[in-house]
């Protein structure tokens, strides 16, 4: 949708939005083959010992509610159709964070016969998050960059990215 | 005649759950046909999250193998590197040490206190009951401040190599063990209380899928699901491997077989799995850590079972004489107990099974998936797994405020 209005609006208005954006960002987690292990240190940063919700972070069932789609694990054959298409459903802007060595590079997994890649070959990542599983700090970590780069308009998603086939 | 025939097909409809199941191990798409409320049949579909770890490890060698079936399932890893040790300890004909048994041990019980504070969370969470996940979640942290303490990491510990383990605990870390298990241990007679207390929570377990002792026998269950319908099986006892037998625990049964028996056998095993570390703690063994294992591993083949927190483990080993293995099986306690689930489904209403899903602890670490309603027709709803989580809390919301 465009509109044409005034700079000045304009301009707020993007402000606006990207105040909107950097304070409350949903999450959707998806696992498309982990181990378990970066599962549930997504969950235990949620909790009240790291508490990722004070940053406005809220991890949601569907993904079309979602702005951030927190991947982990290798790609798996069968899940590979999958994971496509959450990334599609969801609304622009969108942004994609890989946690853990499988999503980065495939990790352990690497060579495994029904690992078809990782995150990176199949969607456009916006920021990894290392480790085996990495720590809750570190997964704060990289969701507070991820806001940060955010406000400062280092990141800008448009409507057309291309989709790695 | 029409509207008659009409009625025939929309009484009847099969609700998918998934393909995308981010929460189990074996993520599955599930099939529930109901009529009305009610649950008639349901099937379930694995394997979205297969990856070919057991072709994986015959490239690979002895050693590195211990890495990456550790890396089987995150929260019960340490499990799976202790049955492979074991198995190859068999091959090569050797035996680890007894203070190494002994950690093992150990640290296989601090595994299952984070893998039951875990699961009481998730389906505490399922049964709308946020603020008791929020807090077992809190205490989780306790335990894995201490495997964190005694190992270096929070989920791999990587406690086990080949003939041993790779740590010694001295005077310092059994003190920080013996203080974060009271804290654990006071908490746990805390919950025991609340879950068979709470109204609500036993309004959602209590008389919910009830599995007696026959059933259990016939559909093959294991671990704490099998406990819970008063079946005594539990590897630790029947067959102990590591230093279960110097070290025994207690085997925790119920014979209600409801959802609430599961979860009070899982509480119990808490406190259990507290005293046998603190037996353990007092009477560890002194002695070496590790013993040599030959690079390459006399042909044969092994069998080794070890008892993961939520059931029977089962590994095959087979070796040629190389470096690697020919072959390995790896059987999990999850597709064992997945068959009650299916079979149990049946006449329950669909608001129950996030609550039977999770009562068998399949692995659960996220709570996203897609449902899709059929009305007969090309008529269909989209469900999220939230949305069949909020029908079961208010369905029984409903209920409550008609009783009370
Ligand atoms: S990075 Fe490590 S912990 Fe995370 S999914 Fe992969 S193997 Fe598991």
């Amino acid at each position: 949708m465009t509109l044409n209005l005034p700079t000045l609006w304009h301009d707020a208005l993007e402000k606006v939005k990207t105040w909107a954006r950097v304070n409350s960002p949903w999450l959707i987690h998806y696992n498309s083959g982990s181990c378990n292990g970066c599962d549930i240190e997504i969950l235990a940063t949620l909790t009240p010992r790291y508490d990722a919700e004070r940053f406005g972070v809220k991890l949601q069932g569907s993904p079309r509610h979602a702005d951030v789609l927190i991947c982990t694990g290798p790609v798996t054959l069968q899940s590979k159709e999958r994971l496509r298409r959450i990334y599609e459903q969801m609304p622009e802007p969108k942004f994609v964070v890989a946690v853990g060595s499988c999503a980065i590079s495939g990790g352990v997994f690497d060579g495994c016969y029904n690992v078809v890649g990782h995150i990176d070959e199949l969607l456009p990542v916006d920021m990894y998050i290392p480790g085996c599983p990495p720590r809750p700090e570190a997964i704060l970590d990289g969701l507070v960059k991820l806001l940060r780069s955010l406000q400062d308009g280092q990141i800008e998603r448009l409507e057309t990215r291309p989709l790695a086939t | 005649m029409h509207t008659n025939e009409h009625t025939a097909q929309i009484e009847k409809f099969i609700i998918p759950i998934g393909p995308q199941h981010p929460a189990l191990k074996e993520p599955g798409h599930f099939e529930f046909t109901v009529d009305g409320e009610i649950v008639t049949h349901a099937s379930v579909r694995l394997g979205y999250a297969h990856r070919g770890i057991e072709k994986g490890v015959e490239s690979r060698n002895w050693t590195q193998n211990l890495y990456l079936l550790e890396r089987v399932c995150g929260i019960c890893s340490h499990v799976h590197a202790t049955a492979y040790c074991l198995g190859v300890e068999k091959l090569a004909g050797v035996e680890a040490p007894p203070r190494a048994q002994a950690i093992r041990e150990l640290v296989a019980e601090l595994e299952r206190i984070h893998s039951h504070y875990l699961w009481l969370g998730v389906t505490a969470h399922e049964a709308g009951f946020d603020t008791l996940f929020m807090y077992t979640w809190r205490d989780r942290e306790t335990v894995m401040d201490i495997l964190e303490a005694i190992s270096g990491n929070r989920v791999h510990y990587s406690a086990n190599i080949l003939g041993g383990v790779k740590f010694d605990l001295g005077e310092k870390e059994a003190q920080t063990i013996r203080q974060g298990l009271s804290f654990l241990e006071e908490r746990t007679h805390h919950y025991l209380e609340v879950v068979s207390q709470d109204a609500l929570f036993l309004q959602r377990t209590r008389g919910i899928g009830v599995m007696t002792l026959a059933q259990a026998e016939t559909i093959g269950v294991i671990g704490p699901t099998a406990r819970a319908s008063g079946l005594a099986r539990d590897v630790r006892l029947d067959d102990p491997y590591a230093a279960y037998d110097r070290f025994p625990v207690p085997i925790i049964l119920d014979d209600r077989g409801d959802l609430s028996a599961r979860v009070v056998v899982r509480l119990k095993e808490l406190l259990a799995s507290i005293e046998t570390i603190r037996h353990i703690l007092d009477d560890l063994p002194p002695g070496e850590l590790t013993v040599r294992v030959p690079r390459k591993i006399k042909p044969g083949e092994a069998i080794s079972r070890v008892e993961a927190p939520r059931g029977e483990l089962f590994y095959f080993i087979k070796s040629n004489g190389s470096e690697m293995p020919e072959r390995i099986h790896i059987r999990t306690p999850t597709l064992c107990n997945m068959a009650s689930v299916l079979t149990l489904a049946v006449g329950h209403h669909l608001a129950d099974m996030p609550m039977l899903l999770a009562g068998i602890d399949p692995c659960f670490s996220c709570n996203d998936r897609g449902i899709v309603v059929q009305y007969g027709g090309d008529d269909h709803d989209h469900w999220t797994w939230e949305r069949l989580r909020q029908f079961g809390i208010d369905h029984y919301k409903q209920l409550e405020s008609g009783v009370f």
